[in-house]
């Protein structure tokens, strides 16, 4: 029950959430890049808001199913294929014993979120399935996922979703080359100089190459300060924005460290966090200043929308009355019916 | 208390103390997390707390930055006392020099004294606990003897072995996982103070003390083995604070 890695990919971990609550430890969130396409597809499927999936970084894996199971696939376009034929993202897929799922490489954005309806079966370590690749912990084995390794799914089968032919959502199109990313300033902007922030608010900064779970430094003018920008170390929030003494910003994502010691001049609000771990290398990004206030407002409607999206798959839809389009759809579900059939 | 609260992002508060790193602050911080956590303010998802400043992560859907500001200051004005709690010490047993230590030496010629002498000032006193970070249960302490401040080395290592104990500038500590670093090392101990297989992975808790006591090579084999047999337990003391 669950399947089989025939080619791993670039970076393909298991994760959730993160790992919250143990950070006074030293033990980082780490947890999805991109928490929205995350949500969406285990939305898709019904499951768990934070039910582990697999994270895809711009290469896919090639995976084999031992048993059937309905998945789903949100984030970059991965251009994904089921036995060699094209399947779509953001739509629920039914897939049988025997099936090749073949997820390509990213046309947009950079990472990708595959759930499942079986629940990936891996061990809940400090709370999380999130795999932390520093410590080995969490995740299958606390690793990246490699050709020959099996996953098993932790329930025989789900039952059918309903409203299966409504599972579909439309593609993101992660922004083109260029971006605005909104932020809230400090808390340490105080240690900036007037024109360093002005430097930060006004110029366009290129995603480097560096760029992986932990962070992505960006390329640009330099921003500076007062006087050196070394702190006493103190902890970091998700998309916190530090500048070392090079000048430079530096995003920190998922796979932070917990404290650090340079002073951050602005955090990336939540609601763009997805559209800044999508970037590409050489994209460029603006910083635009917002309230805490504004930001949390953004946040109460990005979670209207998504219920809003969720409402649009649990309504029958259209397609129903063509019988064609409908055969089309079900026909998979028919061929293996004992697995479904009346469940 | 005085102290500053100032948003880190929409989704963490950042709590100031004086940014200095003092035994005093550090333990009036410890009270407020203290605090806090009996408090069980809805929202809150994690508390960072490190030398003089706190990261409070919340759930902005839950409590807004505005109400949990509102909170956490009514808490700092709040009597908070710090002299009533009796402090853990734990002996942390070490094997010095050799190969556990290849810094030593190096140790020993900055600071122009001999290799005795480090050690003996090195394991002479309980360090503070100041925070936990970096690493899971990688410690801050504070109060290294000033004679045997050494730089790092210009090269990081690749691969520091887990359980080696060095010096970085004016910061001694212990290493709890293989990872690279720039510290030299000047021994090792065979207690594991990050163990992913134990009930609590982290052996310390901000705050404690480390005491580091000298052992010889056979004894460093001995408590090994003790350890991998899980029958091995470290030595704590209770002070006064």
């Amino acid at each position: 029950m669950g399947f089989r890695v025939l080619k791993g990919g670039l970076l393909t971990t298991v994760q959730d959430m993160g790992r919250t609550g143990y950070q006074s430890q030293g033990f980082g969130v780490g947890g999805v890049m991109d928490r929205r396409s995350f949500r969406i597809a285990n939305m898709l499927l019904d499951n768990p808001e934070n039910e582990a999936a697999l994270e895809c970084t711009l290469i896919g894996p090639t995976l084999e199913f031992t048993s059937p199971m309905i998945i789903a696939l949100a984030g970059g376009d991965f251009r994904p294929e089921l036995n060699d034929e094209p399947v779509k993202m953001y739509t629920a897929i039914y897939v049988k014993k025997g099936d090749v799922l073949h997820v390509g490489s990213a046309r947009t954005g950079r990472c990708c979120y595959i759930a499942f309806s079986n629940y990936l079966s891996v061990p809940v370590a400090l709370g999380s399935r999130s795999t932390n690749l520093k410590c080995g912990l969490g995740g299958f084995k606390g690793r990246r996922l490699e050709a020959g390794d099996y996953i098993e799914t932790r329930i025989q089968r789900r039952q059918y979703l309903p409203y299966f032919l409504s599972r579909t959502l439309p593609l993101h199109e992660f922004d083109g080359d260029s971006a605005v990313i909104r932020v809230i300033m400090g808390p340490q902007q105080d240690r900036f100089s007037r024109k360093g922030i002005e430097t930060f608010l006004s110029s366009e900064y290129t995603v480097s190459t560096d760029f992986d779970r932990m962070g992505v430094r960006l390329e640009g003018p330099f921003i500076e300060t007062k006087h050196g920008s070394d702190i006493i170390s103190d902890g970091i929030a998700y998309g916190a924005i530090q500048v070392p003494s090079h000048g430079k910003p530096i995003a920190l994502m998922a796979d932070r460290q917990t404290t650090g010691g340079y002073a951050k001049i602005a955090v990336v609000a939540s609601v763009d966090m997805p559209k800044l771990a999508q970037r590409r290398t050489d994209d460029r990004v603006r910083f635009v200043p917002i309230t805490v206030q504004q930001a949390q407002q953004l946040i109460r409607e990005e979670e209207a929308e998504l219920q809003e999206l969720r409402s649009r798959i649990h309504r029958p839809c259209r397609e129903v009355l063509e019988v064609r389009l409908t055969a089309k759809r079900i026909e998979s579900l028919m061929e293996d019916g004992r697995a479904y059939a009346g469940s | 208390m005085k102290l500053r609260i100032l948003p880190e992002g929409d989704a963490a508060l950042l709590v100031q103390l004086e940014q200095e790193i003092r035994p005093d602050i550090n333990a009036r911080l410890a009270a407020l997390v203290k605090l806090i956590r009996q408090q069980q303010i809805e929202g809150i998802v994690d508390l960072i707390p490190t030398y003089c400043a706190l990261l409070v992560q919340y759930n902005p859907l839950v409590v807004s930055y505005d109400t949990l500001y509102q909170r956490i200051s009514s808490i700092a004005r709040m009597d908070i006392r710090t002299d009533e709690w009796h402090r853990t010490i734990w002996e942390i047993p070490v094997c010095y020099g050799g190969d556990f230590g290849p810094d030593l030496p190096a140790i020993a010629k900055h600071a122009g004294l001999s290799e005795q002498e480090v050690v003996r000032i090195h394991s002479g006193r309980d360090y503070l606990i100041y925070m936990l970070g970096f690493l899971p249960g990688f410690t801050y302490l504070g109060g290294l003897d000033e004679r045997i401040h050494t730089p790092r080395l210009g090269t990081p290592r690749k691969r520091i072995p887990a359980g080696s104990v060095g010096i970085g500038g004016s910061q001694t500590g212990i290493y709890p996982m293989d990872s690279p670093g720039g510290w030299q090392l000047m021994g090792m101990t065979p207690v594991k103070t990050y163990d992913p297989e134990r009930q609590n992975p982290i052996l310390v808790e901000a705050g404690d003390y480390i005491r580091f006591v000298p052992i010889s090579e056979e004894e460093f084999r001995e408590i090994r083995a003790a350890v991998e047999a899980g029958a091995y337990r470290v030595t704590t003391r209770k002070g006064e604070k």
